[in-house]
């Protein structure tokens, strides 16, 4: 437990006098996510330890440097959970999973990391010491920077602290598995998804489905007498392959991550491998297409692409619309006039 | 404004707008001087109506070229003054853009024009089993544009979120009329988060002109429980327990006496008069999980000292049930000509400790004050009763809200949940964030309308306002409350 908040501060003020650019690091889990990587180290992670939590209240407040795995072995012991099961890769702390945004199986069903964030205090790039939002469930002071900071790859600013809504764990879990073609499963998976149902995961990987089923003993047990399947042996384990990119899918190569809407029809034919979660709304690709021709498949289908472990990283980002990529620069300026967040982290002109 | 400024903007908008689409006489202004805050009231210099988005586009464009202030108005229900007309400017509604676009059930979207209402949602979906899940109390008259300009919530929050939980994708006219389109039809896009930093975002940004919502299946089924106490402290501890048992009810609402009562003069939804407080507990999804809730529900009640708990029998009992809460703004608005609600939220531990402390400034300032209020997530509703025709009981109104409103900051909560600050709450930001963070709203505005043009004078104050009222409010070095812990 350490608060490093006034040095980082003053590291950050220095920086804005000097116009010297800062590199943002946690653990460096998803440094592979980053375009480029400039300028001198800023590490948060000496600031970490748990500043609130009140199980009754569902907050939770860290600072940023604390690691995922600590703030859900807190949680843990009070029956809590980070509901949008940040990915940790290897690692991972509470300011990287906010500044990358991004979120597990259960996202559809319950949210992303972004609609968990209730406040944050930031670093801005004049070195000034921000919180915004709050610690209560429900606040709609002021524009909502909060959420404007998580998935902005800390171009913006750097987390100081997080308040995040936490959740009960659910009373059971219990995983289903079907047999069934891709075109089968996204439709099955859609289908389910329409009616009342405790589902909180799906994946679908090499004509078999995974249903996760979260919620009472009796509710869940009811419910998968209904969706039928057959039960599959250690299935946190694979719910956890599948958060942390351990699944043999993720393990070698580059791959695209595409976000359509659910019941999108099979988006490429050819002998592309896939694994298909959140009920058909993420799809992660390995294919020999041209990058132009997933990123309009993407598009056409209402959503965007975009490829993960290239060594290139050419396609790491779905380029922006032109007036949306003006907003993004003005909004840049307005936290960090001398940019010197993340320089290019994010998008180069960012 | 001299009548030559008008006459030329007039001129140039009719270029665009037939001329039933602007308003200008006194008589059909009268309608848009207020929103739902009807103590603040303005007339506007005129009101346009277009009914095509590229009129919307036309009207920006022209106040933009002059330097005319807009305030977007969507059904006016607003309870901040949000969209409070400005003197010199235009009122720019939104009235017409009624219309359901599309409903894709395979994926469980509505594609809607911003003038749509609430409800109308819900009832377009309903034949496919679907529905939209945040309801304010408002929802037979809110439009959705007003919903996502306040991130609206509801009684069903607590469980489904708010309005920013609800959205996938808006079409936003900046003030210079060019379209941005923010979000896509997935579930997330890329880039920042600009629909998140919309959302809420009180027509300061810009006009929103289109909105895709999600749509969730109808839960099964929904039971609703209702539990009396003798202490609204009781109730309080209650809520807290049900949440520490690990369930997370469809709704979890409280009122008080005063509001009790008056609920049951008015819709007779069979509520114990004599309770100090009431809590009701909606618990929704598979009918096998309700069963279940219900009865750790039932347990928690019991053991946190509820005198009685009942259970709404079939759907017309639920509806009752709720009636009186969705009706608890107008039933308490029959105790005195005029009431004054209030929209703090604090952390829920403190909720004993608040409402002693609002009965007692009640007593002080001898206006009474009915609670109402989102209790799961610590959203306060305090209504303030009083009569405008009596001279000085507005301002007094008024800052005993302020007080409230104050209070909630100083136990680490917000001067507002879900109603959002417009013009009514602004000096109250100046209590709930530094001068930086002030600026940092400003810099933020200023991205999206230099000019600020759009909603001038609302959500976020000028620094030298706050540097005025500053003198007002720290009395020799003390802030508001020094009895109250700081957080
Ligand atoms: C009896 C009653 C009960 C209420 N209960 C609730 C409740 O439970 N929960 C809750 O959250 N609120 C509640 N409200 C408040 C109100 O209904 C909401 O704030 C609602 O979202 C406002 O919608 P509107 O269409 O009336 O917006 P308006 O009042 O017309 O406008 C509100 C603000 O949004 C801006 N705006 C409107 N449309 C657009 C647009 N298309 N683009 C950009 N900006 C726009 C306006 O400029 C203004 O600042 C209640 C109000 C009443 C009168």
């Amino acid at each position: 437990m350490h608060d490093t908040a006034q040095q980082l501060i003053e590291t950050v003020t220095c920086a804005h006098r000097d116009k010297q650019s800062l590199s943002i690091h946690g653990s460096g889990s998803k440094s592979f996510l980053r375009l480029q990587d400039q300028g001198k180290p800023l590490s948060t992670l000496q600031h970490s330890g748990i500043v609130a939590y009140e199980p009754t209240e569902l907050v939770l407040t860290v600072r940023a440097g604390t690691t995922i795995a600590e703030a859900e072995s807190v949680l843990r012991k009070n029956g809590q959970m980070l509901a949008f099961e940040p990915p940790e890769f290897n690692g991972g702390t509470i300011g990287g999973a906010i500044a990358s945004g991004l979120s597990g199986p259960r996202r559809p069903w319950v949210g992303a990391a972004r609609d968990f964030v209730l406040g944050t205090r930031i670093i801005n790039g004049k070195g000034e010491d921000l919180r915004l939002g709050g610690q209560v469930m429900k606040n709609v002071a002021g524009y909502d920077i909060s959420r404007l900071m998580t998935g902005a790859y800390g171009v913006l600013g750097v987390i100081l602290e997080v308040s995040i809504k936490v959740l009960p764990q659910p009373e059971t879990e219990v995983t289903r598995v079907f047999e069934l073609s891709v075109e089968k499963a996204i439709r099955h998976a859609s289908e389910l998804s329409g009616v009342a149902n405790p589902i909180s995961a799906t994946c679908w990987h090499q004509n078999k489905l995974m249903i996760r089923l979260s919620g009472t003993e009796t509710g869940v047990k009811q419910a998968s007498r209904i969706l039928g399947g057959e039960p599959i042996q250690d299935a946190d384990n694979f719910w956890l392959s599948i958060r942390n990119h351990t699944h043999t899918f993720f393990q070698q190569g580059s791959f695209w991550r595409l976000s359509v809407p659910p019941a999108s029809p099979h988006i490429l034919h050819d002998s592309s491998e896939q694994l298909i979660d959140w009920g058909g709304s993420q799809r992660w690709l390995k294919t020999e297409e041209s990058p132009e021709n997933i990123t309009q498949k993407a598009l056409s289908a209402g959503g965007y692409a975009e490829q993960w472990h290239a060594a290139d990283r050419a396609n790491l980002r779905h380029p922006l619309q032109k007036n949306i990529m003006q907003i993004h620069k003005k909004i840049k300026q307005a936290f960090d006039p001398e940019y010197i967040f993340n320089p290019g982290t994010f998008y180069n002109y960012l | 404004m001299p009548s030559e400024h008008l006459k030329s903007l007039l001129s140039r908008l009719s270029r665009h707008l037939d001329k039933s689409q602007l308003l200008t006489s006194d008589e059909a202004l009268a309608p848009y001087e207020c929103d739902g805050l009807s103590a603040y009231r303005q007339r506007p210099l005129l009101v346009a109506l277009p009914d095509t988005i590229e009129q919307i586009q036309a009207t920006l464009r022209t106040c933009y070229d002059m330097d005319i202030p807009v305030v977007t108005r969507g059904a006016g229900t607003g309870l901040s003054g949000g969209a409070l007309p400005c003197k010199d400017g235009v009122v720019l509604s939104l009235a017409k853009f009624n219309k359901i676009l599309d409903i894709d059930t395979q994926n469980r979207t509505a594609r809607v024009q911003p003038g749509v209402r609430n409800l109308a949602i819900t009832e377009a979906a309903t034949p496919y089993g679907l529905y939209y899940a945040p309801d304010p109390s408002s929802q037979i008259a809110c439009s959705i544009g007003g919903n996502v300009a306040e991130n609206a919530g509801g009684i069903h929050c607590l469980k489904y979120g708010l309005t920013v939980h609800n959205i996938l994708s808006i079409e936003l006219l900046t003030i210079d009329g060019e379209p941005l389109s923010v979000g896509t039809q997935a579930l997330d896009h890329p880039g920042f988060d600009l629909l998140a930093l919309l959302t809420g975002s009180e027509g300061m940004l810009g006009v929103i002109i289109e909105i895709t919502v999600k749509l969730l299946p109808k839960p099964e089924i929904a039971r609703v429980l209702m539990a009396s106490f003798d202490g609204v402290e009781r109730a309080g501890d209650a809520v807290a327990a049900i949440i520490g048992s690990g369930i997370i009810p469809g709704g979890l609402e409280m009122m008080d006496n005063p509001a009790i009562r008056a609920a049951e003069d008015f819709v007779h939804a069979g509520y114990p008069v004599d309770a100090s407080a009431i809590l009701l507990c909606e618990l929704d999804g598979t009918a096998s999980e309700v069963e279940g809730q219900i009865k750790t529900v039932r347990h928690v009640l019991a053991e946190n000292g509820a005198t009685e708990v009942r259970i709404a029998g079939d759907e017309q009992e639920r509806m009752a049930f709720w009636a009186g809460r969705k009706a608890a703004f107008p039933a308490v608005g029959r105790l005195a000509p005029d009431y004054y609600c209030m929209d703090g939220t604090i952390p829920r531990k403190h909720l004993g400790r608040v409402l002693k402390h609002i009965d007692k400034l009640s007593r002080e300032y001898g206006l009474p004050v009915a609670n109402v209020f989102h209790a799961g997530d610590g959203n306060l509703h305090p209504l303030i009763l009083y009569d405008a025709n009596q001279q000085g009981q507005l301002r007094l109104a008024e800052k005993l809200g302020a007080q409230i409103l104050e209070l909630c900051v100083a136990v680490g909560g917000t001067i507002t949940g879900e109603h959002g600050v417009g013009m009514e709450k602004i000096d109250q930001m100046c209590v709930q964030f530094q001068a930086t963070e002030l600026a940092q709203f400003h810099a933020v505005k200023d991205a999206f309308d230099p000019k600020r043009l759009l909603n001038p004078g609302k959500a976020v104050p000028e620094l030298h306002r706050c540097a005025e009222l500053g003198a007002m409010h720290v009395h020799h070095g003390q802030l508001p409350h020094p009895e109250i812990e700081r957080f």
